[in-house]
């Protein structure tokens, strides 16, 4: 228990910096922006109180707001990903409830699986953060534009650094 | 109260969430002039300290290039060189210096963090206002303008790009000095759009566009672009120019922010014959 939290906050930490100093100088267009960091919220395990869920998609929210100059945005988006974690994993439950020690990975839960969950609240914190930060009528298909391409690449993303380093279990 | 007291424990998820989202709106409200300066900004110590760490690393991927760019304007500026020039020894032509007062001065500074993909895109400097740098300065780079200061803190300064949403800077057209707003309509990082441009104006595709006095605080002539295109859209008497910027913003390491020394003056001249005139109409 105390190691899964260790781990957590360090994955917090890890992803920030990598978020921060290497991705966001990756410039592929100015519709495709990849915001990897959300994994930190989409891995907690199933077991995690929502509250707390919430709070870490607050100060993750914040902790990228310093880095961005984007006071409250990403705070704004990530809290609201964080709240609808909880109600997206109840719809989405098998009908015999999550397994203990079952992680919302693509390796535990299936690429299917995956897709209907991260894909979902992708495009809820890429909806969002998009509007709140235009706030503006007159762009508004340019923004779903970015929004849809942004999740696309940003789930692509998430996928290839699953793939790269968190399948250690089986591979043991 | 009891049972609003139980109802709110009961729901406490939503709540909280709801109390949460109202912390995010007040950031944002707080700063509502340019969204994202003052508060949750890169001009935070620890957040600037970051960044000024893998600037300091990254600059040595970059230190050729970088050289060469400053041994090209070293020999630029050695064009401009006392020794270069002979005496003309005609004396109606002498001009008395004191004519002349000094109304801008430039401060270099190294940007240690900047973005080109945000539609609200900023640039942090490692100089604050202990260098003499405040707010509303404009900054460009050897190869043209940048942006304007927004905020500063004791030894940063964070500037909001050209590449910002809010951006607004006006220029004119070299070749006949029409002039019109610099705005940003969020396509590539490497292309604004100059508009209200009249329609009489001589305007060709590859036009140099230079800062105008107008702008108030960039000095008149810096370099901005050139233009790639225009058009005149439905229903508007005016010119829309895409202009192509001189300066790469995604590449710029060294920047200059300029004083306008007579910048006070001017804008407390220009407010208080705005409050005269209101005062005369009512």
């Amino acid at each position: 228990m105390t190691t899964e939290i260790i781990k957590n906050i360090f994955r917090f930490i890890l992803l920030l910096l990598a978020q921060v100093l290497i991705i966001q100088n990756i410039n592929l267009s100015s519709y495709i922006i990849l915001l990897p960091y959300v994994l930190v919220i989409l891995i907690l395990p199933f077991e995690t109180n929502r509250l707390i869920v919430l709070g870490a998609s607050f100060l993750l929210g914040v902790c990228i707001d310093y880095f961005y100059d984007s006071s409250g945005i990403h705070a704004s988006a990530c809290t609201i990903m964080g709240f609808a974690r909880y109600y997206v994993l109840k719809y989405i439950a098998p009908r015999e409830g999550y397994d203990v020690g079952v992680r919302p990975t693509v390796e535990d839960m299936g690429l299917e699986w995956f897709l209907r969950y991260a894909g979902t609240l992708i495009l809820i914190h890429h909806f969002f953060l998009f509007y709140i930060e235009i706030f503006r009528a007159s762009e508004f298909f340019k923004t779903l534009l970015r929004v849809i391409l942004s999740s696309i690449a940003t789930f692509g993303f998430i996928y290839l650094i699953q793939f790269l380093f968190l399948n250690n279990k089986r591979r043991a | 109260m009891k049972s609003l007291l139980a109802f709110v424990i009961k729901h406490n998820f939503i709540f909280i969430f709801i109390l949460l989202q109202v912390v995010c709106a007040l950031l944002m409200v707080r700063n509502s002039h340019y969204q994202g300066s003052h508060v949750l900004n890169s001009s935070n110590e620890v957040v600037a300290n970051v960044y000024q760490t893998a600037a300091n690393t990254k600059e040595y991927f970059y230190l050729k290039k970088e050289n060469d760019r400053l041994a090209n304007e070293n020999a630029i500026l050695r064009n401009f060189l006392k020794s270069n020039y002979a005496i003309l020894p005609v004396k109606e032509y002498q001009r008395n210096d004191t004519i002349y007062k000094q109304q801008y001065s430039y401060i270099s500074c190294k940007v240690v963090n900047s973005s080109v993909n945000k539609r609200r895109n900023f640039l942090t400097l490692n100089m604050g206002s202990q260098m003499g740098i405040k707010q509303d300065m404009a900054v460009m780079s050897s190869q043209g303008i940048v942006g304007k200061v927004t905020d500063v803190t004791e030894n940063f300064a964070t500037v909001m790009s050209l590449l910002h949403k809010d951006n607004y800077v006006n220029c004119q057209l070299k070749r006949d000095g029409s002039y019109g707003p610099l705005v940003w309509d969020g396509g590539d990082y490497q292309h604004c759009l100059l508009t209200d441009i009249p329609t009489h104006a001589k305007i060709k595709a590859g036009d140099t566009v230079i800062t105008s006095e107008l702008s108030g605080i960039f000095p008149e002539g810096i370099m901005v672009g050139t233009i790639e295109s225009f058009e005149r859209r439905q229903n508007e008497s005016f010119y829309t120019a895409r202009v192509k910027l001189s300066a790469d913003l995604k590449k710029v390491n060294h920047v200059y922010v300029i004083k306008n020394k007579f910048k006070t003056e001017r804008d407390s001249l220009e407010a208080n014959t705005q409050k005269q005139d209101d005062d005369g109409n009512h």
